[in-house]
């Protein structure tokens, strides 16, 4: 009787519920009978699971008005509660997602309008009002006034398991602010949980159409540059006037701030700019952080996490097998336990279904990361209590106790079990079927009576899982039935094969008795009844058990050729080589080398040291390490070209370690490499040196103490000449760049007076405080005046070339370095006055009209004219020649050997100002070493180790094994993915695509073309 | 020796005096000259030490130990080496001067089926570029159109002439088509941006289904007696057709390789690959099936992030072993081609026997180009077209080249460079 009565509850609630919970608003009309309720209900005999820590067996919980009242073993049931019946069934806090963009409509969003390299300029932002000057800073955003409900997504939403979302509009860098709101199909009004619960930030900067910022780099600086100038904003200057987006991110900052990284260095550069103002954010990710996780741990940040695992690919087809990347197969392969990954780590870290191609894969790819290592407890914690915590929505969600908004779901069974299905998912005490199949527990054993006109038959029936009965007659007959709660249908066929009938029969289920109605294969139709006998023994269904895996290693980088584990630092001795000091002890014959603790401890003959590993140098030759003076690799973005002046930018923020250039130009002898910004603007961003320590991360690469350089850059590429579309952009002739520099310089100039004055008056006890804006962008110019900062200033002709050193001879600095500078042997005496370096190709010419005139004696003759000349690659591929680039100078000009290898040694660490450290074969520097199987200079050598601070990062030996070992794993990897297509395992191949190729990303300077292979996509053709 | 440095003294003397203009061709080779004493790398494997080469009228009269040279004019090549002149097998020479200056670029017409372009009438004998190749060698070039499906004709000529027509080598050699790509598309959600999931292999093989229907109208054109109308397109298709000119395939992929053979098959052409980074997978085919390739510039990045670090680089090795007959090309457009030698050199670090890599920029790439008849290596009765340096020829460190003849005559090797050189040189008196 006690089921019936609640199937009548049901019915009522599905037909008035509707109305029942839009609690009557005391502002708004009645258009009706007011109908007030108490919504009170209590839900009994229920396994309850408060939170992750807590289950209460046949328990009690009691909700009102959409709160918890009371729960527990023993609760009092409110005489006015409507009763629900739990037996058998779990109760669960409904699950929060903090990444989405729900009830609000994304229709202003255009696609990515980031533009590239040539595109037509915006110099100002297009949004029309009181706003601040770039159009991607939308703090002034509020999701909350956007927000309305959508009812069809919420319910895909509630049937995930969800009651609440955290929701914003994904537009722009600074995105304002999130609302927080529940997925119940209630006024506006009521389903708003929290206004401004939430302040958002992004990389993107989505629909602006402005061209600042157009690279990853600009979008730190802009983010740094708005924090300084919000700071500045709270002193009221009159010059700002009214600026509401400096308003809103005022306001915005006392929120959680949430960064969307969406990927591992990602992660670690969203939490470094937090880190210079004080700011901890919340940092979704993108579900690669396993692969760096010890870096992600150490950020501190909680983070959002989405469960887009890759998918698997068609196996079938060996010659487009080649282009799949092992990077990409081993992701496929790993992805599922990045959030196993992160547990073990001790990283707090909530779930989201944000970034899945359907959301219908989200509780499957929950089951498969704990299948894959995450405990199911951090996984309810990470739906639950974790994403409420971090918006500090605790206290209301997030787990089950009394005061709580009732937010929970009625389960079969322990939430993340294989068969366990979610019945009900109550939002603020608002019942939402999810699924109705197997509320009710109608398996057993049956007595079937049949009755024909007046004649019976009696038969057993045995109702089984998944739909399945048997009929028990003289045979055994398998048949089906349905049952949606309420009305049961069942059938199963008479005879066999294809001449098989069926018997149907139709009706509905009382407590213990099946009744109704039914017809046999000859049409007649009968009435039926089903006695229960005894339930049917069940397997216990858990989930499954994590098996082994048998998952590849991570590797470092996450790239073939990456380590296991990192290499480590030992003592050794070369013996026996032919060694190039790049000394002025020159060419040592029949020479050791002692390394130890990373640096030259000695050189000479016949050295020894007890706890040294012997290296045989015989035959062999010995260089310092080769230094690329410009280089683009190992950077997410190289060019910020959305104004003439970036000085603000910085490659240091985008380093991208997981670049097989480091690898490839390891192998051929680069042990240090300057990371230069591109030359899409006269001054562009600063640079960052890095040796080339494969495996490590973005912030191990970089070359410790060395000064600071930024990259300038003149010419055609500056001024836009290539454009087909022309330029609107300042300038556009070499009379503007020069006028470019003076300007920024000039007020460079007055910026540091303004700041000397304001630091003077500041310390004048009763003086009104002078407030300077800070500004990025004059503070790097600031140290270039000061001789903080130094300038490698890419440069063709020599017009541009004497007026730019004119300039800094103005301003009181020297330009330290002229890169590429084709025509440098044209104006060599005059650099040499000046006391510039030069930096050069060996013979590239006549790509371009500024390098008609390009000659491949430049280097030779500068060098003759007692300039410091090296030679530079600016070109992922050639550096892996440097030697050979330099063994050019021979050729043309008449170098001699030793001249021509200090051009990529010796001389490119003293214009890094390294020389101190790196660049020669000296006691007491770094053991950045090359052993060449011949000559540097000859066109044979190879080298053979490549070696870093005392670590052999490249062996031409293990190299070779290497190779190997990457097809073996790529082959097990392959073959794991066609297995699974033969086994046919559902939610794996249902997304199955074809194979994908691995295109590389390679950035270049946008100055000329580069051979870099089939697969290369050039970054400014996405990005720039 | 002394001669050869009075021409060298002397053409600087000229070219300082009148500028870069004044760098004449030179005249018909006019009386017997012998370079004695040479080691002689012959081009086709075999290397003559102490040798001497004799040429008259622009041929190879006699070549190696023991050659009489009495009264002719002799250069001693003692400690030098001496070369047949290298052959730019696949390039642009002539046809662009400045890369992004698109005034200076008659590399590529507008239209996807161009079978009748002609890349020899728009050479330009007076670019730049050309004096500078050959200091480093290189003495003939396959000057190649580029642009849509089928770009038009090939034609080799010889670097020291006064107008195409002069510098035309063997007009015509190969008609050029375009392998539209059958790569696989693909998304890949990665760092920074996805590529579009069209389904470009589709896109590609359907483009492949149109260039056949071409070949097929074209083939049925030309059977007839007479035809209506002129076609100029398809008639421009009959030395193809007629098996005196070859298909030049430009591809990169196995499987844009293997349609090419099977296209090749349909219609009976003679092939070869131009690129083919990948055809080291698939050498032993190349080699049963007589397929040639043209190897561009080895000085690139691996195709895949996976491949062997230095897989171009050892790409020529795997070739050479597997029997197939390739050469090796520098289509470089930021050094101009120059560095041919030295893409041979890097074969040469990563296995290719020396005289292999010779041969993969001389002898191989004459045979493909098909004028081994008359050139690719030092033997007799091929034309003077030598090369001397001082040392290795593929190597940086040593290549210095102190001579050269085209057709017996000797040619100057200032160019543009060497003057700016000379110029800044006398500026800063450096010596």
């Amino acid at each position: 009787m006690k089921r019936s009565f609640y199937r009548i509850i049901f019915c009522y609630l599905f037909i008035f519920g509707y109305q029942s919970f839009t609690f009557s608003q005391e502002t708004f009309p009645v258009n009706d009978v007011a109908n007030p309720r108490q919504e009170c209900y209590a839900f009994i005999n229920a396994k309850i699971v408060s939170d992750s820590k807590t289950t209460i067996d046949s328990a009690t919980l009691v909700i009102r008005k959409g709160v918890i009242t009371t729960m527990g073993k023993n609760a009092t049931i409110p005489k006015d509660a409507v009763l629900v019946d739990c037996k058998g069934k779990y109760i669960y806090p409904s699950f929060i997602d903090l990444y989405t963009d729900y009830g609000i409509s994304t229709k202003s969003i255009n696609s990515e309008n980031s533009g590239n390299f040539n595109r037509t300029t915006q110099i100002e932002s297009n949004t029309k009002g009181a706003y601040g000057w770039n159009e991607a800073i939308k703090s002034q955003q509020q999701a909350h006034t956007m927000y309305s409900k959508n009812e069809s997504k919420a319910k895909t939403m509630r049937s995930l398991g969800f009651g609440a979302t955290l929701s914003h509009l994904k537009d722009g860098i600074a995105r304002g602010t999130g609302v927080f709101v529940s997925l119940a199909d209630n006024a506006d009004n009521y389903s708003i949980l929290k206004d401004k619960a939430s302040a958002h930030y992004s990389f993107s900067k989505g629909s602006s159409s402005q061209s600042y910022p157009s690279s990853i780099m600009g979008v730190i600086s802009l983010l740094r540059q708005t924090y300084y100038d919000a700071k500045w904003y709270e002193s009221k200057p009159k010059e700002e006037g009214i600026n509401l987006s400096l308003e809103s991110w005022l306001a915005n900052q006392s929120l959680p701030q949430i960064f969307e990284a969406n990927d591992k260095w990602n992660v670690l550069r969203a939490d470094r700019i937090g880190d210079e103002f004080g700011k901890q954010y919340i940092i979704k990710g993108s579900g690669n952080e396993y692969q760096r996780v010890k870096e992600i741990k150490a950020t501190n940040a909680a983070l959002i996490i989405p469960l887009n695992y890759a998918d698997a690919m068609e196996t079938d087809d060996v010659n487009d097998l080649r282009f799949v990347g092992l990077d990409d197969l081993k992701h496929w392969e790993l992805g599922p336990a990045n959030p196993g990954v992160l547990e073990k780590e001790g990283i707090v870290f909530s779930l989201t279904t944000s970034d899945l191609k359907s959301e219908s894969d989200f509780l499957g790819n929950v089951k498969k990361a704990i299948e894959f290592g995450l405990s199911e407890a951090k996984a309810l914690d990470a739906l639950t209590i974790v994403p409420a915590a971090m918006i500090g929505m605790d206290s209301k969600l997030g787990s089950l106790s009394t005061g709580k908004i009732a937010n929970f779901l009625i389960t079969s069974g322990p939430i993340f079990a294989e068969k366990t299905v979610i019945h009900q998912n109550w939002v603020q005490g608002q019942m939402f079927e999810v699924k109705k199949d197997g509320w009710e527990d109608i398996k057993g054993n049956y007595s079937m009576m049949i009755s024909n006109q007046g004649l019976t038959d009696s038969f057993k029936v045995v109702v089984n899982e998944n739909g399945n009965a048997q009929f028990i007659q003289k045979d055994t007959l398998s048949g089906k039935y349905s049952f949606d709660g309420s009305l049961i249908k069942m059938s199963y066929p008479v005879g066999k094969g294809e001449k098989s009938k069926d018997v149907t029969l139709s009706g509905v289920v009382m407590d213990k008795l099946l009744l109704g109605k039914g017809m046999d294969v000859d049409g007649k139709e009968f009435t039926w009844t089903g006695q229960f006998l005894s339930p049917i023994e069940m397997k216990s269904d858990s989930l499954k058990a994590p098996k082994d895996l048998e998952l590849g290693a991570v590797t470092f980088p996450f790239l073939s050729y990456g380590w296991v584990e990192k290499p480590k630092q030992s003592d050794f001795i070369i013996k026996n080589a032919t060694v190039w000091t790049s000394e002025k002890e020159g060419v040592l014959q029949n020479t050791d080398v002692l390394v130890s603790n990373g640096k030259i401890k000695s050189i000479g003959k016949g050295l020894n040291s007890p706890q040294a590993t012997v290296i045989d140098g015989t035959g062999k030759h010995l260089s310092a390490g080769i230094i690329d003076e410009h280089s683009h690799i190992v950077a997410s973005s190289i060019n910020e070209g959305g104004q003439s002046i970036t000085s603000e930018v910085r490659i240091a923020d985008v380093l991208f370690p997981d670049d097989m250039n480091i690898y490839r130009q390891l192998s051929g002898g680069v042990t240090t490499s300057h990371i230069l910004h591109g030359s899409a603007n006269t001054i562009g961003g600063q640079t960052q040196l890095i040796k080339m320590r494969w495996g490590a991360s973005d912030e191990e690469l970089k070359f410790a103490g060395a000064d600071p350089f930024i990259k300038f850059a003149l010419g055609e590429n500056v001024k836009r000449s290539s454009r087909a579309t022309g330029n609107n952009r300042f300038p556009d002739t070499r009379m503007g760049v020069d006028q470019v520099m003076m300007d920024a310089f000039t007020r460079a100039s007055d910026y540091q007076k303004m700041l000397k004055e304001a630091e003077e008056n500041n310390k004048k006890k009763g003086s009104t405080p002078m407030v300077v804006r800070r500004d990025l962008e004059l503070d790097a110019l600031v140290e270039i005046m000061n001789k903080k900062r130094f300038i490698t200033c890419h440069s063709y002709v020599q017009s541009e070339i004497n007026a730019a050193m004119k300039v800094a001879e103005k301003f009181g600095f020297v330009i330290n370095t002229f890169t590429h500078i084709l025509e440098g042997y044209k104006v060599a005496d005059i650099m040499k006055a000046h006391g510039a370096n030069a930096s050069t190709f060996s013979d590239w010419w006549n790509y371009k009209m500024e390098v008609v005139d390009a000659i491949a004696y430049n280097a030779a003759i500068m060098d003759k004219v007692g300039l410091n000349v090296a030679i530079n690659s600016d070109d992922a591929e050639m550096a892996r020649r440097l030697n050979q680039e330099a063994a050019k100078s021979i050729k043309y000009g008449g170098l001699t050997e030793v001249e021509a290898l200090d051009m990529v040694t010796i001389n490119p660490a003293k214009m890094l100002h390294i020389d101190n450290q790196v660049g020669s074969i000296k006691v007491g520097k770094d053991a950045d070493l090359v052993l060449w199987s011949d000559n540097p200079l000859s066109i044979y050598a190879k080298p053979e180790k490549t070696i870093v601070d005392g670590i052999v990062y490249f062996d031409r030996v293990e190299d070779a094994k290497m190779r190997v070992a990457n097809k073996a794993e790529k082959n097990r990897l392959i073959q794991k993915m066609a297995s699974l297509k033969k086994s046919g395992k559902g939610g794996d191949i249902k997304n199955m695509t074809r194979a994908r190729p691995r295109f590389e990303f390679v950035n270049s300077c946008g100055d000329h073309e580069h051979n870099h292979g089939l697969l290369e996509i050039d970054s400014d053709e996405l990005a720039e | 020796m002394k001669k050869i440095s009075y021409i060298i003294i002397f053409s600087i003397y000229f070219s300082c005096l009148f500028g870069q203009e004044t760098i004449l061709p030179a005249l018909p080779q006019s009386e017997k000259i012998a370079l004695v004493n040479g080691t002689i790398h012959v081009g086709n494997g075999s290397v003559i030490e102490n040798g001497s080469v004799v040429f008259e009228k622009g041929k190879i009269i006699a070549v190696g130990l023991n050659v009489p040279t009495n009264g002719m004019k002799t250069i001693d090549c003692k400690g030098k080496h001496i070369y047949p002149g290298l052959i730019l097998p696949a390039s642009k020479l002539g046809l662009i001067e400045v890369n992004s200056i698109r005034a200076t670029i008659d590399a590529e017409e507008i239209g996807d089926f161009n079978p009748s372009m002609r890349s020899i009438v728009a050479y330009n004998t007076d670019s730049k570029v050309i004096n500078t190749l050959r200091p480093n060698g290189i003495l003939l070039a396959n000057v190649v159109p580029d642009g849509g499906t089928i770009s038009g004709t090939s034609s080799v000529v010889q670097l020291d002439a006064w107008n195409w027509e002069d510098a035309a080598y063997k007009s015509d050699v190969a008609m050029v088509l375009r392998m539209p790509s059958l790569l696989n598309s693909g998304v890949r959600v990665g760092q920074r941006g996805q590529r579009n999931d069209e389904d470009r292999l589709a896109m590609g093989l359907k483009k492949v289904e149109d260039i056949k229907a071409f070949f097929r109208e074209a083939k049925a054109y030309l059977a007839s007696e007479k035809p209506s109308q002129t076609n100029l397109k398809f008639e421009s298709l009959r030395n193809l057709f007629d098996g005196k000119q070859k298909l030049f395939v430009h591809c990169s992929i196995v499987k844009e390789m293997l349609v090419a053979i099977e296209l090749s098959k349909e219609f009976g052409f003679e092939i070869t690959l131009v690129g083919a980074e990948d055809s080291w997978q698939i050498a032993d085919v190349l080699k049963t099936h007589n397929i040639s390739v043209i190897l561009n510039s080895m000085h690139s990045l691996p195709t895949m992030i996976d491949d062997d670090v230095d897989q171009p680089y050892k790409t020529p090795a795997m070739l050479q072993k597997a029997g197939v007959l390739f050469a090796i090309n520098d289509n470089d457009e930021h050094n101009r081609y120059r560095n041919l030698p030295f893409n041979a050199g890097t074969a040469c670090a990563f296995g290719l026997a020396k005289e292999e890599a010779l041969q993969a920029i001389t002898l191989n790439t004459a045979k493909i180009l098909g004028i081994s008849d008359i050139t690719g290596s030092v033997e007799i009765g091929k034309h003077a077209n030598l090369v001397v340096s001082s040392g290795d020829l593929l190597d940086m460190r040593t290549n210095d080249v102190q001579a050269a003849f085209i057709q017996g005559r000797q040619v100057d090797l200032a160019n543009k460079q060497t003057h700016l050189n000379e110029k800044y040189k006398t500026k800063y008196g450096i010596k």
